[in-house]
């Protein structure tokens, strides 16, 4: 039925069509065809003029009411350094190419209006004309001129890269279908290398962590950026080409796999101070549909997109963007855990396990320390991990070894102190026992090794976990003094 | 100018070429017309430039109204993204998600960019090329040349079959199961080359690209076959620099095809190896679908480089013949020469080399070294220059004019206005550093559709309305064609005038939703008005297709052969003229294309002997 009646809508309105057609063909039989063509000249050509003053009106007054709406003005000026010059640039463009649009729709439309053909009136015959030509072509080629030059003096300045010397923080965007990955580069200032085919799901920037400069950085689900200092984003692509987009900071650059790009940048205004400016507009001043309590400007975030097609979810690439104070930067800056030390460090793809770093040694030593000076029996000893080379082998990994040194070496200066070392295991490991109990034994050894007396460790035969698939285990509990087994 | 001549002492045989036409014996080849002897030859595999040209014309409409429709879809999915889509059903089948509470039917993201690409390609390539390059090129060729027939007509009747199989593996590629090519008309690569990355570039983009490799046959069978006619088949004392505008225009068009499709087949071609040979020219580092590639070394910037060496070039193969036919149709309506008639060749030229040099402004945010923008930025504002004087030239052609409105000079003031609105926001975007921000948002869709997408159209329709007659021996109705300007101008800028100030914005372009992004977000009510302007300018193209029709079989009959009184050779023919186009002997050309006006006469055809004493331009 209603395949019908949309049938026989579109006969009827293509019956109309031909109806209105036929009636001035018909008119135009009556009238003597050429009569009809003047009368159609004068009112075309009074047309051209109701066109030209609307379309012009139109023009003006859109510019006026959407005067908001654009690059530079209103809610939309530049957060970033460089930003005021593209907008220079735009406005200088825009004065230079709105004059020729007036002039040349005044005279397109007016001479339209002006020479329609009447009667009795003749064209005039003016093939051409030489100096005028000249004219015309050296008028655009100089604004040209002008705008290269100012054009190209601010690309070249925005596009220029950090040079040596510059305070600048670097960062690293990654696009990915269909998100961005963020990260800092700890404290040290620098990136760690990445290679595409070590991403898994435990390093999904696939980083290198034979790379001690990848053992600080940090991934951050928003970009927090201190204002004021220069950033340099190093920008790369997982799968497909991105583009990192900072709308209010003028930024944009394509991230392409396999070839990182760059972009030099300054913000210049924080979150705040840009939501103050967007409070003085009224379209800020509506609740936000996502948060009806607040205001759209309260809750105004700078925004990362990507603007470059990747797929499916290419308009859903968001990452909140904060500018905040030197200060507050500090501040969050100090509460990123380092993604190696927290997801990686002795799991199965970290490299390092043959040894503890400087700094967890000392941590390794303040804690044990403590453990051991508190004194509270039963508690078990903060060892991070014991584990060995190969599964059937009966040398300790490095930093189990740098553990149990630190943990001799604690035992051996306070005598009085006492530890347990059990292990469990699970039903299904029943045919290795003793193979674990050997490992059991070669943990004693580095400690007996170390100085510490036999007195001091007492060793507890293997029990049976009481879940399945339990993995084996060592564990050291402290025992208080003269409470014995 | 410099050269204007006065008319040379006629030798024996000119005068004798005067008095009884150019005789190449045409009719002495053959007896009867072996080319048109059934219906088959006639209409289908007609070798005839004329039917050829009305091929290309009418799939070219097929597809205007098939790409045209695909943007009115997304377009109600962007202006109404809160309105089900649910009617839709019933066309789009699976590709409307009915989320299971509400029961809203909305567009699904997939299938959104496979009509957002599927509208680029299709207007792009086989409407706005072969629709009117391929239409207009092959019916004036021959017929203003004074030639009887193409250089090759077998050749150019396979450009149109080519053309007819890109459209129909392209036309298949939409009913996949997987749907159609996804990644953009650009086809910018990993996107396009891998099938894990999008679920339009599996098969989708397997059909896409072996649908393109046929069009760029057919676009190089056409082409060579425009320059051979150009160079070698002009009547007697048609010299180039009496050729009109239009020819210039095609001839330029067909040489910029010859050199930039080749590349881009290339690109393809590498394209298909990176897909199915494991080769790596455009894949580098990737890892998706949670493994890692073994594609190791390749540039995907490399593929921009040789798309774009295309691509850019490409604008101008759309542009170009549009402003051939402008420049004739406005001359030929006020009644007057076209202004300038070699600054106008001459910028044509000029526009023609350089767009081969400036590619790269699609690019200056892709990653190239920034150095480079530096000549390309030159470059593309150079164009500006013969650009600015074609513009000037037409608006200096109406001046002094006695302009008889037609919908076909209409049309042509249209394009100027256009192709002066589209023409001034590249300026804005060929220059770099406004582009770090404009690239990739709305102001660039603004700027596309109206300086090649529109003013195309309206050349295009300049054409169709003016040469109507010459097609099919009838007019198309005048005032549809004026209801179909008005609505057509006044629309279409209702469409995309907006865009610009969404662009201004910083609103990206090919984004399903906006509501992701609180930027981007707050233009509702332009998109919808948006969405509104641009159904309604679809309803007034379809009275121009009804007026198209209807005409074909019930126009007013054209009785005078020359009805516009122009001075051109297509219209010295029979109103209806056969294979070979003259009847007799070839016409033989005496001046320029644009003697109106002169000496008080309203139009003195090409082919009016030169008065003693006359002063000529050319």
């Amino acid at each position: 039925m209603t395949i019908f009646l949309v049938i026989i809508s579109i006969v009827l309105i293509a019956v109309i069509v031909v109806q209105i057609g036929k009636v001035t063909e018909l008119a135009a039989k009556i009238r003597g065809e050429e009569e009809m063509q003047y009368e159609v000249n004068r009112s075309q050509g009074g047309y051209m003029i109701i066109f030209l003053v609307v379309f012009l009106v139109g023009c003006v007054a859109s510019a006026i009411y959407l005067k908001n709406y654009m690059l530079g003005y209103g809610p939309h000026t530049p957060a970033s350094e460089h930003g005021s010059i593209l907008d220079k640039m735009f406005n200088v463009t825009l004065f230079f190419t709105g004059i020729v649009f007036v002039i040349t729709h005044i005279l397109l439309f007016y001479f339209g209006w002006k020479y329609s053909a009447k009667k009795g009136r003749k064209a005039l015959f003016i093939p051409h004309d030489n100096k005028l030509e000249i004219i015309w072509t050296a008028i655009p080629a100089v604004v040209m001129t002008f705008l290269v030059v100012g054009g190209l003096d601010a690309w070249n300045e925005v596009m220029a890269d950090v040079t040596e010397g510059d305070d600048y923080m670097e960062i690293e965007a990654t696009g990915f279908q269909f998100g961005w990955n963020l990260r800092y580069p700890g404290s040290d200032g620098l990136i760690g290398e990445k290679n595409y085919k070590l991403i898994t799901s435990e390093n999904p920037l696939g980083q290198n962590w034979k790379d001690l400069k990848n053992h600080d950085d940090f991934l951050a689900t928003e970009l927090v950026l201190p204002v004021g200092q220069k950033i340099r984003v190093r920008i790369t692509a997982q799968d497909v080409l991105h583009n990192f987009y900072l709308p209010h900071f003028r930024v944009k650059m394509d991230a392409v796999p396999g070839m990182p790009t760059y972009f030099v940048f300054t913000p210049t205004k924080t979150t705040e101070e840009y939501r103050a400016e967007l409070k003085k507009f009224p379209e800020y001043n509506v609740p936000d549909p996502a948060d009806p309590a607040k205001m759209l400007w309260e809750t105004f975030d700078y925004e990362l997109a990507c603007s470059e097609l990747c797929g499916r979810g290419h308009y859903s690439m968001k990452r909140p963007v904060k500018i905040v104070s030197q200060e507050e930067y500090d501040i969050w800056f100090a509460t990123q855990s380092s993604y190696y030390f927290s997801n990686i460090r002795f799991k199965e793809s970290d490299p390092w396990t043959d040894r503890l770093f400087d700094a967890e040694l000392t941590k390794k030593k303040e804690l044990l320390s403590a453990a051991l000076g508190a004194e509270s029996a039963g508690k078990d000893l903060p060892l991070e991990v014991i584990a060995f080379n190969d599964a059937k082998g009966y040398t300790l990994l490095g930093a189990s070894k740098a553990e149990l040194n630190i943990l001799a070496g604690l035992l051996k200066a306070k005598p009085s102190a006492k530890v347990k070392l059990s292990v469990t295991t699970g039903e299904d490991n029943i045919a290795q026992i003793g193979d674990i109990d050997a490992r059991t034994k070669a943990i004693a050894d580095i400690l007996y090794e170390n100085g510490v007396s036999p007195s001091q460790l007492v060793l507890v035969p293997t029990t049976m976990a009481t879940e399945d698939n339990a993995t084996t285990k060592w564990v050291f509990t402290l025992l208080g003094a003269g409470l014995l087994l | 100018m410099a050269n204007v001549l006065t008319a040379a002492p006629h030798s024996e045989e000119d005068v004798l070429i005067e008095q009884m036409g150019y005789d190449d014996h045409f009719h002495e080849h053959h007896d009867g017309d072996k080319f048109q002897s059934s219906f088959i030859t006639t209409y289908i595999f007609s070798q005839d430039h004329k039917m050829i040209a009305k091929q290309f014309l009418i799939t070219g409409m097929f597809w205007g109204v098939i790409g045209g429709l695909m943007s009115l879809v997304f377009r109600l999915q962007l202006g109404f993204p809160e309105e089900s889509l649910s009617w839709l059903k019933p066309v789009l089948g699976k590709w409307i998600e009915i989320n299971a509470e509400t029961g809203m039917g909305a567009l699904s993201p997939d299938f959104y960019y496979a009509l957002v690409t599927m509208h680029g390609t299709i207007l792009v390539f086989f409407v706005l090329t072969a629709g009117l390059s391929g239409t207009f090129s092959n019916l004036l060729i021959p017929l203003q040349l004074g030639a009887r027939d193409m250089a090759s007509p077998l050749l150019n009747m396979m450009s149109y079959w080519f053309f007819f199989l890109a459209g129909l593996i392209m036309f298949i590629s939409l009913f996949l199961n997987t749907g159609p090519f996804s990644g953009g008309w650009t086809a910018y690569p990993p996107l396009s080359a891998l099938p894990q990355a999008s679920t339009g570039s599996g098969a989708g983009m397997t059909l896409w690209l072996i649908s393109l490799v046929f069009f760029v046959v057919s676009v190089l069978l056409g082409g060579i076959n425009y320059i051979t006619t150009v160079l070698n088949l002009r009547t007697k004392g048609m010299n180039m620099w009496r050729m009109p505008l239009t020819i210039w225009a095609f001839f330029v068009t067909a040489i910029l095809g010859l050199l930039s499709f080749p590349v881009l087949a290339s690109a393809f071609f590498l394209v298909m190896c990176d897909r199915g040979l494991g080769t790596s020219f455009f894949l580098n580092e990737i890892f998706i679908g949670g493994k890692a590639l073994d594609h190791v070394g390749g540039s995907p910037v490399l593929y921009q480089h040789l798309f774009w060496f295309l691509g850019h070039p490409e604008v101008y193969i759309i542009i170009l013949p549009a402003m051939g036919i402008v420049s004739e149709v406005l001359a030929v309506h006020s009644r007057k020469p076209v202004f300038g008639y070699k600054a106008m060749v001459f910028s044509i030229l000029a526009i023609g080399f350089l767009s081969f040099i400036v590619w790269a402004h699609h690019m200056f945010m892709s990653g190239v070294n920034p150095f480079l923008a530096n000549f390309f930025v030159v470059f593309t504002l150079i164009i500006a220059v013969p650009s600015a004087v074609k513009v000037f030239n037409w608006i200096a052609t109406l001046f002094g004019g006695n302009i008889r409105f037609t919908a076909a000079v209409l049309f042509g003031i249209g394009f100027v206005s256009m192709f002066i609105s589209g023409g001034l926001t590249g300026i804005f975007l060929g220059n770099s550093a406004i582009d770090i921000q404009m690239h990739d948002t709305y102001f660039v869709v603004a700027h596309f559709h109206i300086v090649m997408g529109v003013a195309a159209f309206f050349g295009m329709y300049a054409g169709v309305y003016h040469w109507f007659p010459k097609m099919y021996g009838r007019f198309m109705n005048e005032t549809l064609g004026k209801l179909h300007f008005w609505g057509t101008i006044i629309g279409a800028y209702l469409i995309f005038w907006p865009m610009h100030y969404i662009g201004m914005a910083g609103v990206p372009r090919r984004y399903y939703r906006f509501d992701t992004f609180q930027t981007f977000s707050q233009f509702d009510d332009m998109n919808k008005f948006i969405t509104i302007a641009a159904i309604i300018t679809f309803g007034f193209q379809l009275i121009m297709i009804i007026n198209f029709f209807y005409s074909i079989w019930y126009g007013k009959k054209v009785t005078d052969k020359n009805p516009w009184g122009a001075t051109t050779l297509e219209w010295t023919t029979e109103v209806d003229p056969g294979h070979g186009n003259w009847a007799g002997k070839l016409p033989v050309v005496h001046r320029w294309a644009y003697d109106y006006g002169k000496d008080g006469v309203e139009f003195i055809p090409q082919t009016t002997p030169v008065k003693e004493g006359e002063k000529m331009e050319h």
